[in-house]
């Protein structure tokens, strides 16, 4: 999943994948935390995002 | 090539003579030069439309998805892989099949050929290695190893895995050449380079979905693309529903993939989509050493689970 976006174009770091449990709450925070601190630092990429169509 | 199609027309009216099929898969000339369309010929006679020449292009294991019927059906190489995923994917029966296999020598490029010429191509007739090709006052003498497309200039399973009878000898398998050279090429990019070269190469998509309907592995009764209840992806032309639309289409295929370029072949944009779905590819050989539709006696990576499945993309923490 993650080498074909990244073939395509996404920049290493923006997409994660993790396992955390239900019971890890903890562990979910730090990889929020972690993951939001790396896509931060990123920018933001526009490449997927729409723009409505302009209409005269 | 004529050979061939002699051997095939034979067994083919053998098959249906005998009562051993109920209907024969192969190819027939169609309407337009370069690009022959599937036949189901179902008697003895209707054999005789039977061919087989360097414009088989398109994979006909996409035309047995959950048929009933006993079916002969002539199979390339890349064929034959397809044929064996559906078994694998419990989307036909092996009984059911009576396979002609043909040892391939590669499908020429049509979009290569069309592009070369400025006016329209109406005939084309193969001779060995050569290929003449006519229209309204042309008429060029072409060499077919120069023609082939690139999944066949670069193949090594010219020869049928899975078949009951070979109308002719095996051909010698390919040795030196990559498969994925431009994957390699495009993973030396930056992202950014990658980005544009992707939005280049699919600008011209006009989502006609002709690369879905081509491909033996797109058999969902609802494909994501025509669902609206809930719509997974836009339907406009606008360029970030079309990449989506093209790269969820590769990851369908992952693992699975023959590289049959059947896609590429029923493009009417000659998009290389195959770009997207080669890539998977390299990964999975990489990954998990695995190619699609070589052995019945294996599952495929992605339906099965091991402990020392590559695993280096979860983050640890």
């Amino acid at each position: 999943m993650k080498n074909l976006l990244e073939h395509t174009g996404i920049e290493p770091g923006r997409l994660h994948f993790s396992w955390v449990s239900s019971a890890e709450s903890t562990k979910f925070v730090e990889v929020v935390k972690k993951i939001t601190e790396e896509v931060k630092a990123l920018n933001s990429n526009k490449a997927y995002a729409k723009t409505k169509p302009k209409v005269d | 090539m004529t050979a061939y199609t002699d051997k095939i027309r034979e067994i083919a009216k053998r098959l249906l003579a005998e009562k051993k099929v109920d209907m024969v898969i192969g190819f027939r000339k169609g309407s337009l030069p370069l690009l022959h369309q599937p036949c189901m010929a179902t008697s003895p006679e209707a054999a005789d439309e039977l061919v087989w020449d360097s414009c088989c292009s398109l994979n006909l294991a996409n035309y047995l998805t959950d048929r009933k019927e006993r079916i002969g059906i002539v199979a390339k190489g890349c064929d034959s892989r397809n044929i064996v995923t559906h078994i694998l994917e419990n989307k036909i029966k092996r009984e059911q099949l009576y396979i002609i296999g043909v040892p391939c020598t590669g499908m020429i490029d049509r979009h290569k050929i069309c592009a070369m010429f400025d006016s329209e191509i109406t005939a084309v007739k193969e001779e060995g290695d050569s290929l003449t090709v006519s229209g309204d006052g042309f008429s060029k003498t072409l060499s077919k190893p120069e023609m082939l497309r690139d999944n066949c200039a670069a193949c090594t399973h010219r020869n049928p895995v899975l078949y009951d009878e070979m109308v002719a000898e095996p051909v010698s398998e390919q040795t030196g050449v990559d498969p994925y050279a431009s994957v390699k090429k495009i993973e030396a990019l930056s992202p950014a380079e990658k980005q544009a070269y992707f939005d280049d190469l699919i600008s011209t998509c006009i989502r006609c979905y002709a690369c879905r309907n081509a491909c033996p592995l797109c058999y969902c009764p609802t494909c994501f693309v025509d669902e609206s209840r809930p719509q997974w992806v836009g339907k406009s032309q606008d360029p970030v529903d079309v990449k989506t639309f093209h790269i969820l289409r590769a990851y369908h295929c992952a693992g699975r993939c023959t590289d049959c370029g059947a896609c590429e072949a029923a493009c009417p944009m000659g998009i290389k989509v195959r770009e997207f779905t080669k890539k998977l590819n390299k990964d999975c050989l990489e990954l998990y050493g695995w190619e699609a539709g070589l052995t019945l006696k294996q599952r495929p990576p992605l339906d099965t689970f091991k402990p020392n499945d590559p695993e280096e993309f979860i983050i640890r923490i």
